[in-house]
């Protein structure tokens, strides 16, 4: 029963928490999943096919994961450039922002809304909103695995 | 054959990230985050390496695995030059991605203009 | 003080009267079911500016100019003009006074601004400081998007719990009661500050129940009304969501408004075939509903009198990064056709 709406009532906080999570529609998760796992699949065939394609020309298996990347960057940063990546986005979900088309689609979208900001403090760091952290996270465990295998080789 | 397992390791990378974003509220840069130093653990136990075996692109193109290519670079430099390696290894690997996506991204915001959602 | 009713409400014994009232909305609001009761429907969303937010100030200045051609009056006449809206610093609201010579009060609550600033243009003609004063506010989905949530071109997913930010703008031009034949506001009930701990930045609806459940509450116990006095009571962009909410909450305070309770949120877009999930939001949407719809409907006797309450996130970007709950707040406002 709640009669006075007070901001600080932590009792009143969790009921009404209570209440919200009852009355909030559930993201519909199997229909998500699928269309996440097909598109998120599909994205990896497409890599798969330039993969094979490179290492047809006769590039070190190791090494022709490098030339796809940047092919799949470039896929990714121009279907944001004309605006279809987000229309995939809005079903695909994490089917097409775990792959690293979706990383190139996190660095384009903002660099093009923040152009009318300029093209230094508008493109050129805008950019980063979303990849900066990404390179930061990815970029310093890689440095700290490093030394790790440093002093356990010692 | 490897289209199939592309596909299907691929897809299920994509699914647990799917999972995560429905059941928490992580917004898809935390995903990013989370996915590249996941990949990069994964990859220095050993573990990722093996995922790579069966997915091929199905396991690089997610994001995880360009936290593999970023601590393999690292312990295969520390192997060559040692301490200097753990500093240098990680992005050298990486730059061919991180090159492209900044030169593309720069490149794609001077030529179109951002559209307003239907 | 005999203006003051109760605790948050004020009876204004100077009702002042609604002169004019104009519109603008963006292309999907205008496909939208209340399409046709708009005074202008943008083709291009940009309207010919260079940016989202040079268009959001156009859209308001050219509200503004509307709703003084209608009321045949020019800015000369005017003495204030009291406005708001979502970005940051205000600048929509105050580069529009920038063009438009009014004495100009920038007001920011959000998207409560509308019914904000409706209850001091009121106030301030009924206290015999002012004979016309506009109120006035705008919402763009474009330049809203990249302040509070992601840029456009970000292939992610919207919540089933989000709103969808309105493009539009209103305007009302009050005037003395001698100087109209009404619609009248005749009580302003000015809303508290309640937080009830919603951290969810796609869950504004959750977030904004309890402000106007309390604001309700409050209205029906300083006025004395029972709910079979109003035709119909509208709150800003609770959604879908919100409005369940609200009426949970009211009605563990015994308060059932529910068969006169709707939501400007739902009804500017067709939330199913629009694809806007919980619905509206924006100061544009409950200023573009009674400024397009609402005052219409009254003028044509379809209501006689209305609560209209603005419901406003007073979130920003920082305090969400900083993991601070929403503040939400409503401020409603007594409409009526006739003064009895």
């Amino acid at each position: 029963m709640i009669l006075v709406l007070r901001n600080n009532d932590i009792n009143l906080q969790k009921d009404y928490q209570k209440i919200v999570k009852q009355s909030t529609p559930r993201p519909t998760i199997f229909k998500n999943c699928i269309l996440a796992f097909i598109t998120g699949g599909l994205i990896c065939d497409v890599g798969q096919f330039f993969l094979n394609y490179f290492k047809s020309l006769g590039i070190d298996p190791i090494q022709a994961g490098t030339p796809t990347s940047i092919v799949m960057v470039f896929i990714g940063a121009f279907l944001t450039g004309i605006g279809v990546y987000d229309l995939i986005g809005k079903y695909a979900g994490a089917g097409s922002i775990v792959p690293i088309t979706g990383f190139a689609n996190s660095i384009v979208a903002p660099a093009m809304e923040f152009k009318r900001e300029g093209y230094v403090f508008g493109v050129g760091a805008r950019m980063f909103t979303i990849a900066g952290p990404v390179i930061v996270y990815g970029v310093t465990s890689s440095i700290i695995i490093g030394l790790i295998y440093y002093l356990l080789r010692l | 054959m490897d289209y199939l397992y592309a596909f299907l390791v691929g897809g299920a990378i994509c699914v647990i990230a799917q999972i995560l974003m429905d059941t928490t509220k992580l917004t898809s840069g935390r995903i990013l985050v989370i996915y590249v130093t996941a990949g990069a653990i994964l990859s220095a136990l050993g573990i990722y390496q093996k995922i790579v075996d069966i997915g091929g692109a199905g396991a690089t193109i997610p994001l995880t695995g360009f936290g593999h290519s970023l601590a393999q670079g690292a312990i295969k430099a520390v192997k060559r030059d040692g301490i200097l390696g753990a500093f240098t290894g990680g992005l050298t690997a990486a730059a061919g991605g991180i090159g492209a996506a900044i030169m593309f991204g720069y490149l794609m915001a001077i030529i179109f203009n951002p559209k307003t959602k239907p | 003080m005999a203006k003051r009713i109760g605790k948050q409400t004020v009876k204004l014994q100077n009702p002042p009267s609604i002169l004019s009232y104009a519109s603008i909305v963006g292309p999907k609001e205008g496909q939208g079911p209340l399409g046709e009761y708009f005074d202008q429907v943008l083709e291009d969303d940009m309207f010919g500016e260079k940016s989202w937010e040079k268009a959001e100030c156009k859209m308001l200045q050219e509200t503004i100019k509307l709703s003084m051609k209608k009321a045949n009056l020019t800015a000369d006449d005017i003495n204030y003009v009291l406005a708001g809206d979502l970005l940051n610093q205000i600048i929509s609201a105050s580069f529009m006074a920038r063009e438009i010579q009014i004495p100009y009060i920038g007001l920011y609550g959000a998207c409560s601004t509308m019914s904000e600033s409706l209850s001091l243009a009121a106030m301030l003609i009924d206290g015999g400081f002012a004979d016309y004063v506009i109120a006035a506010t705008s919402s763009h989905f474009s330049s809203a998007e990249r302040q509070y949530r992601f840029p456009l071109e970000l292939g992610t997913q919207r919540p089933l719990t989000s709103t969808w930010t309105v493009t539009g703008a209103g305007a009302t031009v009050l005037g003395t009661t001698s100087k109209g034949n009404g619609p009248y506001i005749t009580y302003v009930t000015t809303g508290k500050v309640v937080d009830l701990g919603i951290k969810d930045q796609f869950n504004m609806g959750a977030a904004m129940a309890p402000a106007a459940a309390d604001t309700i509450k409050t209205h029906f116990d300083d006025t004395g009304f029972k709910p079979e006095d109003y035709d119909l009571i509208i709150s800003g962009d609770l959604g879908i969501i919100g409005i369940d909410l609200t009426q949970q909450l009211l009605g563990q305070m015994k308060l059932d408004i529910n068969n006169i309770f709707t939501d400007c949120g739902l009804k500017i877009f067709d939330t199913e075939k629009q694809d806007t999930h919980a619905g509206a939001s924006g100061c544009g949407c409950s200023a573009a509903v009674l400024n397009g719809y609402l005052i219409k409907e009254i003028i044509n006797g379809k209501y006689n009198r209305i609560l209209f309450m603005s419901t406003g996130a007073l979130l920003s970007p920082i305090s969400t990064l900083q993991g601070e709950s929403i503040p939400g707040i409503a401020h409603a406002v007594t409409i009526q056709r006739t003064l009895d």
